[in-house]
């Protein structure tokens, strides 16, 4: 899934403080999962808000949504029809939802009200981490299922390092080594020989060193 | 049991406190309420097994949003204490009243009053 956290209330109040009223509009995929930007989030933020422009005197309306998905037309197009009773959108939904809702309503400000950190697993309640860089050309079958793009600070293709030490990587002892995790799941498969072939230089046009990425599938266009 | 406690607090029954949620914190506040507080059984005693400690951390989280939203993270607390401890139960009422009456009412109502003139 998509990984974020929430932005710090501070950072949000400064940024929509001086509007009137306020759509704050969540996601109910990753964000939700991830605990940043689902409609419990939303409930919070809006009640806080709330209290917040009362408080400084400020007479600002919020309304809530919480949209199936930020990144499709159909969920967004949901609220068109009161789109323009808001002077700005507070979207929880990740990067991608937010750019979506603001190609969409072109008009509306729309600020983020999360950050979004990467794609990543829930590796247990409270703490997700990196898996997947979207690096256009899989390897995960030469390398155990374990991504070295993501995962090795080096990004290597025929690791480890000399840096590797006890299975930790260099830049941090709280970080696994990816080669070393590579090696091990190897091992286990009783594959190692395939550690031995040498892989070969990477074509990373299909990264997003090459520039901004599309995928267009005529088989499923209309 | 008789006990007295400060008439002015309103008591709300939760299963446990682990389904205590932070928006009920913000919401009896925006309401107009002058504090809330939580009363969970003795950490490391919850039924549910670690219910308080998630009321806990929410408490925390509510008292994180309340001040930076102007409002006094103070105005939200957490207690706990053994389900059979009835004085103690009455003792937290006294502080909780004693602690809020000296922070003073929930600034929205003034607020709100300002507004409304
Ligand atoms: S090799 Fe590329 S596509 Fe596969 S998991 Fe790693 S970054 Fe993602
Ligand atoms: S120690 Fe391992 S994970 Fe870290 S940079 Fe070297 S090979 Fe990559």
């Amino acid at each position: 899934m998509i990984v974020a956290e929430k932005k710090p209330i501070e950072e949000i109040i400064d940024q929509v403080k001086d509007f009137q009223k306020l759509l704050i509009a969540g996601c109910n995929e990753c964000v939700t999962v991830c605990e940043a930007g689902g409609k419990k989030e939303v409930g919070i933020l809006a009640s806080a808000l709330r209290m917040y422009f009362m408080n400084e005197g400020k007479k600002v309306e919020i309304d809530e949504v919480t949209l199936e998905r930020q990144c499709d037309h159909e969920y967004l197009e949901e609220i068109r029809d009161r789109i323009d009773k808001y002077d700005a959108v507070l979207s929880l939904a990740c990067g991608v939802g937010v750019q979506f809702m603001a190609e969409k309503y072109f008009s509306t400000p729309v600020f983020p009200g999360v950050n979004t950190c990467f794609m990543g697993a829930a590796e247990e309640r409270g703490v997700w981490s990196e898996r997947c860089q979207a690096c256009g050309q899989c390897i995960l079958g030469e390398t155990a299922g374990i991504c070295p793009i993501s995962r090795c600070a080096k990004r290597l293709l025929n690791g480890p390092c000399g840096g590797s030490t006890k299975g930790k990587c260099e830049i941090s002892k709280d970080l696994d080594c990816a080669w070393q995790l590579i090696l091990d799941r190897l091992k286990e498969l009783d594959r190692l020989d395939d550690y031995e072939k040498i892989m070969p230089i990477k074509d990373w046009s299909t990264e997003r060193a090459g520039g901004p990425r599309k995928v267009v599938r005529e088989d499923v266009r209309l | 049991m008789r006990l007295s406690y400060p008439g002015n607090i309103r008591i709300v029954r939760v299963p446990c406190t682990g389904k205590v949620d932070i928006i009920h914190i913000l919401r009896a506040l925006e309401k107009g309420a002058d504090g809330v507080y939580v009363v969970g059984c003795l950490e490391g005693e919850c039924r549910f097994s670690n219910g308080n400690l998630r009321a806990r951390k929410r408490i925390e989280q509510a008292q994180h949003i309340l001040d930076a939203i102007g409002i006094g993270g103070e105005r939200a607390q957490m207690y706990n204490l053994s389900s059979a401890d009835g004085p103690r139960f009455a003792e937290y009422a006294v502080e909780m009243t004693d602690k809020i009456k000296e922070m003073g009412p929930n600034p929205l109502k003034k607020a709100k009053e300002k507004m409304a003139a």
